[in-house]
């Protein structure tokens, strides 16, 4: 929930009533959307997706995004989004799984090889290796094994064989920008 | 309820009973609904009692032809919202392209004050799901297309027999055809058969044993998908805590006030598990709950929060002194807990023996960490109570509310999305009466988070364990005796069962060689542990293939023999050997996962290859399962360089869904035998984050998991962790093989690092 702004007092609390500045929010782009943030300049870009915009594709992992499953792409790279505050991501490009596909429903070719590699387990961690996924592959085209290794997700339903195909499936497909 | 002014005139939430509120809607056809509907009516015999009940509320035909199948058990990552429906689908002969799959929640009406479970079993993740519905979901599929079938043949004028369905339509003799949209409100009102349906033929299936990708996928890799974490009701408070260390200990001395002087910060609570209540129905431990107004300002509070803990006595538990005790246990002359199982005369075997081999290995502690951690969102109403819960048990999980709230049955909601995963730490629900205790402490939904540290120190472990084996060789080489005994502590104590019972989650009975071996003991000794224990996939299997299919190879090496041939020579001829509760063991099936895997990794290059060859066979229930791996040691590097793994788990129902739960069982399995352990010191688990409990990461992974399955028309077994107990066996035997170093302790990595 975005806190309000300017918003009247509680009453009792002080003598002088002065009405709280506007504060300058927080402008970013999310998913090609304008949002601006004038809550906590301290809050995790994770929350604000998951609490006050409830896109809640990018999903918590853990305190310090260890299992890759909170990865968004910040300016085209993927970053996890619980270590990133709000104070830092003035005039940045944020992409969710979310942003991923096209505005006209598309998928992005990675996600169509997820669905035809069926790169899935209970689907808790797939946002974040899509998005992984898709850094690499704007990186590198056509990414070779090693590369694949160094992903840095983790799955316990143990999906990441089928994760490598899908990733060799939509290689030399994805668009390079 | 509703005390905080913002939505005074709440409307109470759907109870998702789509079926009977749709019922009336004009032109559908609603199978489940006519079943009740008939209960005044002299019921077929097939449908009365468990029968009756599992049928349930499960297909809707609406008049444009879309058809709604309801997935009755969660969906914890093993498809079942894929095959349970197509299952049910095929029997109807449904357009599949036309259904859309609705995860129903909790199905249960109220019956004098106890609970009626509308739709029969409702668990996921335990194996059970496909060969249950493979009992009673086909014949809801096979009466709603022989109602439709009387409705097509009223209105041709023909009798139903000359008819015939395929995809969504009732085709006649002349070529006239109705859709089965058109005929569902006619379907309606037709009387039940008054006997049962005969299922289809085997050759007449259109979409069982035919693969189909998971009906979320979609949503999932969009985004769309909601677990039970990404729901919200509008003015819910999230909770988060800060458990105790010790399940046991007392908050001694705690300052709450920084942590509410935290904007958004609206209350601190405390929890403590309720005495006398089983474990996963009750706190795990006592806590205090931060609850704010959204989760960043709830996880700062709980920064603030200044608390001391006194310690109990499970202060004491260590896991470097759970195993000497073990340890001890097994090297004591001391009787058993437990004499599982005692074939032949292993005493007067051991006489005769020409050879005599033993070893030990031992386990560690495990936890499940579930991708998403334990949460709950729980909103109260005076006399009702609604849930989102990521449960595999949703009927626990409403006991759980029931005892808490005393709401009639029926009056407890509970909506079960896709859960991310399971493991077997959905079967308790420790969290949910966390999340129920604090919403009745507030008067506002709770939306309860535990950290990914939380998750990891305060879960149900699988308790470490050490194996002693004996085995008695004959001078012909053949296995006269084998004398297991098992030490760990049970995953059922303090949970209501029986002392004698109390082995039942550690070991079986029947595990291979029993039945194979003239002379065979098993002996088990439970051991006491103040750590949590509690349901764990793949127990008891897990552990014991590992130690069983472990020495079996050691075995092997003794005589100087191929370990295929062993094994080959210890399972005989292909013949059916009875089991306990009715189960056989059927060594043909065995024998045949075993030779699939070994042509497949071309197992004859055994002894030239330079690098080493593993290999592992087990039944599971009815299932057979082998693996074959090939790894190669570079320096002190171990790298999986293929996986090869059979499966026979009688019809396959969706063979594209099967192979993704077998290379992902093997994954799992895998990841735990290299990295995994949980270790304990003064009572506090030392795991707080994956970076102490790693698990594998993509390089440490093989890159491929050739997965063969063998279809064939038996009844469906279960297969969600069918997979997992050969890995660990398998891999231990190839880098055996590799590196001439047998490691007997797990995890894995570790062992070999330290003998290498």
């Amino acid at each position: 929930m975005a806190p309000a702004q300017a918003q009247a007092l509680p009453t009792g609390q002080e003598n002088t009533i002065v009405p709280e500045a506007v504060r300058d929010g927080i402008d970013l782009q999310i998913n090609g959307e304008h949002y601006r943030h004038t809550g906590d300049p301290q809050m995790p870009l994770l929350w604000y997706l998951r609490d006050v915009l409830r896109l809640t594709g990018t999903k918590y992992g853990g305190e310090h995004g260890e299992s890759g499953a909170d990865l968004v792409l910040l300016d085209g790279k993927a970053v996890s989004a619980i270590t990133q505050t709000m104070a830092k991501l003035a005039g940045k490009q944020v992409v969710t799984v979310e942003g991923l596909a096209a505005n006209d429903g598309t998928l992005h070719p990675l996600q169509q090889a997820f669905i035809d590699e069926d790169a899935i387990g209970c689907g808790y961690c797939t946002p974040g290796w899509l998005i992984a996924g898709v850094d690499l592959l704007k990186r590198k085209p056509h990414p070779g094994d090693d590369d694949i290794d160094r992903l840095p997700n983790l799955c316990r339903c143990g999906c990441q064989t089928r994760v490598r195909r899908a990733i060799k499936r939509a290689a030399g497909k994805a668009p390079q920008s | 309820m509703s005390g905080n002014g913002k939505t005074p005139n709440r409307i109470p939430l759907s109870r998702r009973r789509f079926l009977q509120v749709l019922a009336g809607t004009a032109g559908a056809l609603v199978v489940g609904i006519r079943m009740a509907e008939a209960a005044d009516a002299p019921l077929p015999p097939a449908l009365v009692g468990d029968n009756f009940y599992g049928l349930g509320a499960y297909v809707r035909i609406n008049a444009d032809g879309s058809v709604l199948i309801n997935a009755r058990d969660p969906d914890t990552g093993t498809g079942v919202a894929t095959s349970l429906p197509r299952i049910i689908a095929d029997e109807l002969d449904a357009d599949w392209n036309r259904v859309s799959v609705i995860l129903p929640g909790l199905g249960v009406s109220d019956d004098n004050g106890k609970p009626r479970w509308t739709y029969g079993r409702q668990v996921g993740g335990v194996g059970g799901s496909i060969p249950a519905a493979w009992n009673d979901l086909r014949q809801v599929g096979a009466v709603a297309r022989w109602l439709l079938l009387q409705a097509a043949a009223r209105r041709f004028g023909v009798r139903a027999d000359q008819l015939r369905c395929a995809a969504g339509t009732v085709i006649a003799s002349d070529g006239r055809r109705l859709s089965y949209g058109s005929l569902a409100e006619d379907a309606s009102k037709i009387a039940l058969p008054t006997r049962l349906p005969a299922p289809k033929e085997a050759a007449n299936y259109q979409l069982i044993g035919k693969p189909a990708g998971d009906v979320d996928a979609h949503a999932i890799v969009t985004g769309q998908a909601r677990f039970a974490i990404d729901h919200h009701y509008g003015d819910a408070l999230v909770a988060v805590l800060v458990h105790c260390p010790w399940p046991d200990g007392t908050l001694e001395r705690s300052d709450f006030a920084d942590c509410l002087a935290v904007k958004g910060v609206v209350k601190v609570l405390q929890l403590r598990p309720e005495p006398g209540q089983p474990p996963g129905s009750t706190p795990i431990a006592p806590a205090v709950a931060v609850l704010a107004e959204d989760t960043w300002s709830a996880l700062q509070g709980r920064r603030k929060l200044k608390l001391e803990w006194k310690p109990g006595a499970s202060a004491a538990a260590d896991s470097n002194t759970f195993e000497q005790t073990a340890g001890a246990a097994l090297a004591g002359k001391t009787d058993p807990t437990t004499r599982v199982r005692d074939d032949g005369d292993v005493d007067a075997a051991g006489k005769k023996a020409a050879r005599r081999l033993d070893a030990t290995y031992f386990q560690p502690w495990l936890a499940h960490a579930t991708a998403e951690p334990m949460n709950c969102l729980v909103r109260l109403d005076k006399d009702q109570a609604s849930l989102v819960v990521p449960t595999q048990a949703p009927q626990q999980a409403w006991a759980v509310v029931h005892r808490l709230t005393g709401f009639a049955p029926a009056r407890i909601d509970i909506s079960v999305p896709r859960v991310g995963g399971g493991y077997g730490r959905r079967l308790d629900h420790d969290y949910v009466a966390e999340a129920v205790m604090l919403a009745q402490s507030v008067d506002r939904p709770v939306r309860l988070l535990w950290t990914r540290e939380q998750d990891l120190a305060h879960d149900y472990y699988r308790s470490g364990c050490v194996h002693q084996l004996n085995a008695i060789i004959d001078r012909k080489r053949k296995l006269l005796g084998w004398n297991q005994r098992m030490a760990s502590a049970s995953a059922l104590s303090h949970r209501g069962v029986p002392d004698n019972h109390l082995w039942t989650s550690e070991l079986q009975a029947d595990q291979l060689p029993a039945g194979l071996v003239p002379n065979y003991r098993s002996d088990w000794y439970g051991l006491e542990s103040t750590i949590p224990r509690g349901p764990a996939r793949g127990m008891p299997h897990l552990s014991n293939a590992f130690a069983v299919e472990s020495f079996i190879d050691e075995i092997a090496h003794t005589m100087r023999e191929d370990p295929l041939k062993t094994r080959l020579r210890i399972l005989g001829e292909p013949r059916s050997l009875t089991l306990s509760a009715g189960r056989t063991l059927d060594t043909g099936r065995l024998l045949n996962v075993l030779k699939l895997v070994a042509d497949r990794i071309e197992w004859k290059n055994w002894l030239r290859t330079v690098n080493g060859l593993g290999i592992a066979c087990w039944h599971v229930d009815g299932a057979y399962v082998a693996h074959a791996i090939e790894v190669a040691m570079q320096g002190e590097k171990l790298v999986i360089q293929r996986v090869v793994c059979a499966v026979d788990v009688g019809r396959v129902i969706n063979p594209r869904g099967l192979e993704g739960q077998v290379a992902g069982a093997t994954l799992d399995a895998l990841s735990t035998a290299l990295n995994l352990a949980i270790t304990f010191k003064d009572g506090q688990i030392q795991q707080h984050s994956y970076k102490d409990y790693p698990l594998a990461s993509m390089a440490q992974l093989p890159d491929a998991v050739e997965v063969i399955t063998v279809d064939d028309d038996r009844a469906p077994a279960g297969a969600s962790f069918l997979a997992m107990p050969t890995a660990a066996p398998a891999l231990a035997n190839a880098v055996f093989r590799a590196s001439a170093v047998r490691v007997r302790r797990l995890p894995l990595m570790k062992e070999l690092l330290r003998l290498l």
